[in-house]
């Protein structure tokens, strides 16, 4: 533990030093403003006259104004946090010939890894709870609606999500930097595999879905209905591989309580109306944390999986200064 | 006297592959000893010493370095152990006494006590006066003795160096080599260094091993290894290079 805790401290102090998160965070923290002042002029107009709706602060953060809703935005741009804080987390020190000499201390080998990933979890939860905290403040004025205890919780469940799912891209990217002996390529890698699992895994599964189950263009109804259901099926199966998609269902059904269903925020179109495919009446906040747990569930998984790989390759790596 | 066995080493062996970097290795080397591990490019020094520290697992044979066994007992080993890698790496943007009390977090050393000792430790490499500057604006040499505070900061009981004056000034060298040899002397180390500078190694190890290809084909105190390998009287003069040469040429 001492040793974690050593090196949990010296990364947070390079964290808040280092001029690339300042950047990024700047970055989002700007857009996140932006995008909450864009969404509240523009509730404010739609809303005239109108009588409130349900859950009308959770509008804050999932309506999409004039551009794309927050969810969104994080849906999106929430791995590059995660990927900027891991990606040379252990190829740095390789390359700075700091990691032979680090391993010959005193502590176990994993400290270093999981102190390493604590202090980005960390630095996550920091830019989400703040980002988060300014679209509240910038919302309460705007539409002058304060949140219910309802959608308090529903909050805090989006942003543990939000802290999982961006974790499990550090967790990735940390894991490129043992595999991978340049920063360069440990980013790259990171990169690519951030767009491949967030933007093709969808193209993927309907070629995969066409080939196990096409699509029957018979006169039969019953049977074109059949197909039709399977090759969805199997396309579902295969978008949830991918990070991305856990996590746009699960945030979407929780900060969203009238949508039907958990189809993602971060798939659908900037052109999306308030009113489309929605309940009468909201899903009780207990039956919202059923449909999201599995996500959650799988979100921690593939996070783990991701840290058993790291440790597996790290614990086995031979570490020489030249 | 009897002097305690501090590094043990029976038949280790560490092969990559097909490739034998280290061929059944047998050397003791006892405590508060200077044990110049000599050899060429590539013999196997750095593995060996890569062995002893449990950074890498031996393919067989057996280390045992205070009595601990590196690869099951790392930690303990790595208590009363200092190692000084070849071409030593610093965080570049802290500057020396960060550098250093980070190191000393890492050994457990609270920071009350670790403030003294850099200081001390500070004149002592006569960095004292550069310590508050980034170490990336540091020199070969400045780096080099700052590796060796680091070293020491958690005064280990043996200390692993790995050709500790590669690159340095002549003026630098002599000052390492004094540090080496007050260290055994003054303070009882246990030190273990691998060079293939000869003079450097014939001017304070008290025994010396040579590795070549792998193999140690030879060890004892220079004036046994000149009597076997040159076949000379004692009292003869012979230098480090001869006995080195003619090994070398033998493997």
């Amino acid at each position: 533990m001492h040793g974690i805790f050593t090196i949990y401290r010296k990364e947070m102090e390079d964290h808040f030093s280092s001029i690339r998160f300042l950047l990024i965070t700047a970055l989002i923290v700007m857009v996140g403003v932006i995008i909450a002042s864009m969404v509240g002029m523009s509730m404010q107009e739609e809303l005239k006259g109108m009588a409130k709706p349900d859950f009308i602060f959770l509008l804050l953060f999932t309506s999409t104004g004039k551009l794309f809703s927050f969810v969104q935005f994080i849906g999106f741009f929430g791995p590059l946090i995660g990927i900027i804080l891991g990606f040379d987390a252990i190829n740095r020190e390789r390359s700075g010939r700091t990691l032979s000499k680090l391993v010959a201390q005193p502590i176990y080998r994993d400290a270093i890894i999981n102190g390493k990933f604590l202090a980005g979890v960390t630095m996550i939860t920091i830019v989400m709870v703040s980002l988060v905290l300014i679209i509240s403040g910038l919302g309460i004025r705007m539409i002058g609606v304060v949140p219910g205890a309802e959608e308090l919780w529903r909050l805090l469940i989006y942003l543990v999500l939000s802290i999982l799912y961006i974790s499990f891209w550090l967790g990735a990217a940390i894991l490129f930097s043992v595999v991978f002996r340049s920063t360069a390529t440990s980013a790259l890698a990171s990169l690519a595999v951030w767009i491949g699992l967030s933007f093709f895994i969808g193209l993927g599964g309907s070629l995969l879905a066409d080939a196990i189950a096409p699509m029957n263009q018979t006169a039969d109804m019953e049977q074109a209905q059949d197909s039709f259901v399977k090759n969805a099926d199997v396309q579902r199966a295969a978008s949830l591989l991918s990070p991305a998609t856990l996590y746009g269902d699960a945030t979407s059904t929780i900060l969203d309580p009238l949508r039907k269903t958990p189809r993602s925020f971060v798939l659908m179109g900037p052109m999306e109306r308030l009113s489309l495919s929605r309940f009468q009446n909201p899903l009780p906040l207990l039956q919202s944390i059923v449909i999201v747990a599995p996500f959650m569930i799988s979100l921690i998984a593939i996070t783990f999986v991701c840290f058993g790989i790291c440790y597996a390759v790290f614990m086995r790596q031979e570490i020489r200064s030249t | 006297m009897e002097k305690e066995i501090v590094i043990r080493m029976e038949e280790l062996t560490k092969r990559y592959g097909a490739q034998t970097a280290v061929n059944r290795l047998n050397l003791e080397v006892l405590e508060g000893e200077i044990f110049g591990f000599l050899g060429p490019n590539g013999a196997g020094k750095t593995t060996t010493m890569l062995m002893l520290l449990g950074l890498t697992e031996p393919t067989s044979g057996m280390v045992r370095v205070c009595g601990y066994d590196p690869a099951r007992d790392p930690l303990k080993v790595k208590e009363m152990i200092g190692y000084l890698p070849e071409n030593v790496g610093f965080y570049e943007d802290m500057d020396a006494r960060q550098n250093l009390r980070y190191i000393a977090r890492l050994n457990r050393i609270p920071d009350e006590v670790s403030a003294g000792r850099i200081d001390r430790l500070l004149e002592e490499i006569d960095l004292a006066k550069e310590a508050g500057k980034k170490v990336g604006s540091y020199s070969k040499g400045m780096r080099q003795r700052l590796g060796i505070a680091e070293v020491l900061i958690k005064e280990p009981k043996v200390l692993f160096l790995d050709e500790p004056t590669i690159g340095l000034d002549p003026d630098g060298t002599n000052w390492m080599l004094d540090l080496i040899h007050n260290l055994s002397r003054e303070r009882q180390m246990t030190i273990f260094f691998s060079s293939h500078l000869l003079e450097q190694v014939q001017r304070i190890c008290d025994r010396i091993g040579i590795m070549i290809k792998g193999k140690l084909v030879a060890a004892g105190p220079l004036a046994e290894l000149a009597q076997r390998g040159l076949g000379l009287e004692a009292g003869e003069a012979y230098t480090l290079e001869e006995i080195y040469m003619k090994y070398f040429k033998e493997a």
